[in-house]
C-alpha cells in the first residue's frame, strides 16, 4: 500500500506541473494542444542537460528554456498571427517529435542508451519520520515539492489576486478587457510562456526524475492527459489537483494490474483517463467553468 | 470564349497554388539550415531524398503506396474542416477501420476476391464512420468540443487495438502481440512487382473524385461549405447544422476507416502494436498543404508520400535521421496556417506605403483632371459667379 501511494504521488507530479501551468493559459483563452510537444522537448533537453553537466537541476532549467522557446513559437503564431490554435498545436507536436528523435539519435543514443543523473530525494527532517505519510509526502524530489506547493500558489493567484482576475477575464471577454485597459495580447503571451515552462519542467521530471533516461515518444499522451485534467477539473486549481490525483491513481493501478491477473484487461484501465475526460466534458456542459472565448484568437482592430 | 474560360481556370489554379509552393520552398530552405546545424551535409541529404525516389520505378511505387495512405487521412481531415469541424481523430478512425478490415479479412475463408475485397473495404468504412460520428454526436447532444473528444478517442482506439491483438484477436502461433495475417483473397493486388504499390491507388483516386463531387455538386456539400465558412449564416439560412456536421463527421470517419482497412490489410497485412503511427497527423499536414482542394490533396499527398517513403533512404545514404521529415512537416503546417505572417511588420509597411502612394497619386490625378475640365469649359469668373468654389478647394 505504501509503495502504491508513493508511486501515485510520483506519477501525479508531471501531470500537476503541466496542468497547473495550462490552467492559466486555458483561462486566458488559448487552447494549447502543443503541450505534448513541449513536454517531449522538455524531456529530451532535461536528459541532455543532465548528461552534459551532470546535474539534473541544470537539465531542468535547460528543459524549461527549450520548451519555452517552442511555446513562444506557438504563442507568436496563435496570438499575434491569429492562426488556428489547434492546427498550430498539432504543428508544434509534429516539430517536437521530429526534433527530439533527431537530437536523441545524434547526442544520446549514438553509443547505446545513456543513463543520466536523476533528481535525488530530499527528506524533510522531522516530517519524514511520520509513519506512512512521511515516506509518501515528505521524501520527494524538488520538482515534486514544487508541484504540490504550486497547487496552493496557483489557487491563491487564480482566485485571490488581480492578475488571476485579469487572466480569467481575458478568456471570458477579451474585447471588454481591452476596453478597460487590460493588455489581452500580453496576458495570453505570458500565460502561454508560463505553461510552456511548466510543461518543460514536467517533461524533465519524466525523463530525469522517473526513468533517468530519454526514450523516443516517452510522453505517450501525458500532455493530452494533463490537458484533459484541466477540463475534468473544470478549470479550477483544486479541481485540477483532484483530477490529476485521480488520473495518477488510474496510472498506478495500471502497473499494479499489469502484474496481477485480473478479469478486466489492463488495457481498459489505460483507456480510463480518456473516457473519464469525455464523460466530464459531457457532464459539465451547463455549469462549465470553461472560458467563453476559448480558442478564438483576439485581433485588436 | 472558351479560351478565356480556360485561362481563368489556369489563373485560378495558379493563384491557389503559388503560396503552397512558396511555402514548400521556404520550408526546404529552412530545413537545409536545420540539417546543416545538426552537422550534416544538407545538399547530400536532399540528393538522397529526391533522386532515388524520382529516378527509379521502385521509388515511384513506394511513393505512390505511401501517398495512397495519406489521401484517405487527408480527406478525412478536409471533409470535417470544410463543414466547420476539426477532426483530430483520424488516428482513431484509422485504427477502427483497420480492426474491422482485418476482422473481415482474416475470416470468411474461401470467399472469392471479387466479394471479399469489397467486404473488407466496406467494413473498414463503416467502422471508421461510426467511430467518427461519436465525436459529432457528443457535440450535438452535450456540446462537448470535438477537438478534445476526437483526441481522446484516438487513445481509446489505440488501447482497444492493443487489447484486441494481445487478447481476443491474437495470432495463437506467434509470441508477438499481433493478429493473424489477412487471407490472400482479401488483399488488394499489387500493381508493381517488387514495390508495395497496390490497387488501392484506384480507390484513392475514386475517393478524391468522390470528395470533389460531394463538396461541389451536392446539396450536402454546398450546405457543409456554408456552415463551415459561417455557422451563423448557415443557421440564419435555416440549414440543419447539427445534422450536416454529423453526416460530415460520419463521412470523414468513413474515409479514414477505409484508409485504415487498406493500410492494415495490404501494407501491414496484420495488426501490430502502434501500426498507425503518425499517419493520422500526416494527413493533417497533407490536407493543409493541399489547401483542402481535391487536386491539391492529390498533389500534396504525392509530395508527402515521396518525403515519408524516402526518409529512410536519406538516413541510410546521408546519415541524416529520418525523423527530420516530421520537422519539415511541422514547418510546412506553420507556414500554411500562419500565412498572415507575410502581412506583418515590414511587409505590411511596404504594402501600406505602396497602396497609399498609389491612391494618393490617383487622387491627385483626378483633381488635376477636374481642374483642367473646369478651366476648359468655363472661365474663372463664370465659375465664381455660379458660386462654385470647387476650384479653390484644390489649392
Amino acid at each position: 500500500m505504501e509503495d502504491f501511494l508513493i508511486s501515485v504521488f510520483k506519477m501525479a507530479v508531471p501531470l500537476l506541473l503541466c496542468s497547473l501551468g495550462t490552467l492559466f493559459s486555458e483561462k486566458a483563452g488559448t487552447i494549447n494542444i502543443g503541450l505534448e510537444g513541449s513536454m517531449l522537448t522538455g524531456a529530451l533537453f532535461g536528459a541532455l542537460g543532465s548528461y552534459w553537466t551532470g546535474s539534473p537541476y541544470v537539465g531542468a532549467v535547460i528543459a524549461m528554456c527549450s520548451s519555452m522557446i517552442l511555446t513562444l513559437l506557438f504563442a507568436f503564431f496563435a496570438v499575434t498571427i491569429c492562426a488556428s490554435q489547434i492546427v498550430m498545436g498539432v504543428a508544434i507536436n509534429t516539430i517536437a517529435t521530429g526534433l527530439t528523435i533527431s537530437l536523441n539519435r545524434i547526442f544520446l543514443t549514438s553509443n547505446g542508451v545513456v543513463r543520466v543523473n536523476g533528481f535525488k530525494n530530499i527528506a524533510i527532517p522531522f516530517f519524514s519520520e511520520i509513519p506512512v505519510i512521511g515516506k509518501v509526502l515528505f521524501n520527494q524530489t524538488l520538482p515534486a515539492y514544487l508541484a504540490y506547493i504550486l497547487v496552493f500558489v496557483t489557487w491563491f493567484v487564480y482566485s485571490k489576486t488581480d492578475l488571476g482576475l485579469k487572466i480569467r477575464a481575458a478568456g471570458e471577454h477579451p474585447t471588454a478587457c481591452d476596453t478597460v485597459g487590460i493588455n489581452v495580447i500580453r496576458l495570453r503571451y505570458g500565460t502561454l510562456l508560463y505553461s510552456g515552462i511548466m510543461a518543460g519542467l514536467a517533461g524533465a521530471y519524466i525523463s530525469t526524475g522517473q526513468l533517468s533516461a530519454f526514450s523516443e515518444g516517452m510522453i505517450s499522451g501525458r500532455g493530452f492527459t494533463a490537458y484533459a485534467a484541466v477540463i475534468f477539473g473544470n478549470f479550477t486549481p483544486f479541481g485540477v489537483f483532484r483530477s490529476c490525483m485521480i488520473f495518477a491513481v488510474g496510472m498506478g493501478l495500471q502497473y499494479r494490474l499489469q502484474a496481477m491477473d485480473t478479469p478486466i484487461s489492463y488495457y481498459f484501465w489505460m483507456m480510463l483517463p480518456y473516457l473519464i475526460t469525455i464523460v466530464a466534458l459531457c457532464i459539465y456542459r451547463n455549469r462549465s467553468n470553461a472560458p467563453k472565448y476559448s480558442g478564438i484568437p483576439y485581433a485588436k482592430n | 470564349m472558351n479560351e478565356i474560360k480556360k485561362n481563368n481556370i489556369l489563373i485560378k489554379m495558379l493563384k491557389a497554388s503559388y503560396y503552397p509552393i512558396l511555402a514548400l520552398f521556404i520550408a526546404l530552405i529552412l530545413m537545409a539550415f536545420v540539417i546543416e546545424f545538426m552537422g550534416y551535409d544538407s545538399l547530400n541529404a536532399y540528393k538522397a531524398l529526391f533522386t532515388s525516389s524520382i529516378t527509379s520505378l521502385h521509388g515511384w511505387g513506394e511513393t505512390l503506396a505511401m501517398a495512397i495512405a495519406l489521401v484517405f487521412s487527408a480527406l478525412s481531415f478536409s471533409i470535417a474542416e470544410r463543414s466547420g469541424l476539426i477532426n483530430l481523430g483520424a488516428t482513431g478512425q484509422l485504427y477502427m477501420g483497420g480492426i474491422a478490415g482485418i476482422l473481415v479479412a482474416t475470416n470468411f475463408e474461401g470467399l472469392p476476391s471479387v466479394i471479399h475485397i469489397p467486404l473488407v473495404l466496406i467494413a473498414g468504412t463503416l467502422a471508421g464512420g461510426v467511430y467518427g460520428s461519436i465525436a459529432s454526436l457528443l457535440k450535438n447532444q452535450f456540446g462537448a468540443s470535438e477537438v478534445v473528444t476526437t483526441m481522446m478517442l484516438n487513445y481509446i482506439a489505440m488501447h482497444f487495438c492493443t487489447y484486441l491483438i494481445s487478447g481476443p484477436m491474437k495470432n495463437p502461433t506467434s509470441d508477438l502481440a499481433q493478429s493473424k495475417s489477412a487471407l490472400s483473397t482479401a488483399v488488394l493486388p499489387i500493381l508493381l512487382k517488387g514495390t508495395r504499390l497496390h490497387a488501392g491507388l484506384f480507390v484513392a483516386i475514386a475517393a478524391i473524385v468522390f470528395y470533389y463531387v460531394l463538396m461541389y455538386h451536392t446539396t450536402f456539400g454546398y450546405q457543409a461549405r456554408v456552415v463551415g465558412m459561417s455557422p451563423t449564416a448557415g443557421e440564419y439560412a435555416g440549414l440543419k447544422i447539427k445534422r450536416n456536421q454529423l453526416l460530415a463527421m460520419a463521412i470523414a470517419g468513413g474515409m479514414a476507416g477505409l484508409g485504415g482497412a487498406i493500410q492494415a490489410t495490404v501494407i501491414d497485412v496484420r495488426l501490430a502494436i502502434d501500426w498507425v503511427g503518425n499517419l493520422g497527423f500526416d494527413g493533417l499536414a497533407t490536407a493543409y498543404l493541399g489547401g483542402h482542394s481535391p487536386i491539391g490533396i492529390g498533389v500534396s499527398s504525392l509530395f508527402f508520400g515521396l518525403l515519408l517513403s524516402s526518409a529512410n533512404k536519406m538516413q541510410m545514404l546521408a546519415k541524416v535521421p529520418s525523423s527530420v521529415v516530421y520537422l519539415f512537416q511541422g514547418i510546412i503546417i506553420i507556414l500554411i496556417v500562419g500565412r498572415r505572417i507575410f502581412q506583418l511588420g515590414l511587409f505590411q509597411k511596404w504594402k501600406m506605403y505602396y497602396v497609399n502612394k498609389k491612391s494618393a497619386a490617383t487622387d491627385l490625378r483626378e483633381m488635376t483632371l477636374e481642374r483642367e475640365e473646369l478651366n476648359k469649359s468655363d472661365s474663372l469668373g463664370a465659375t465664381m459667379k455660379k458660386g462654385d468654389n470647387k476650384l479653390w478647394k484644390i489649392f
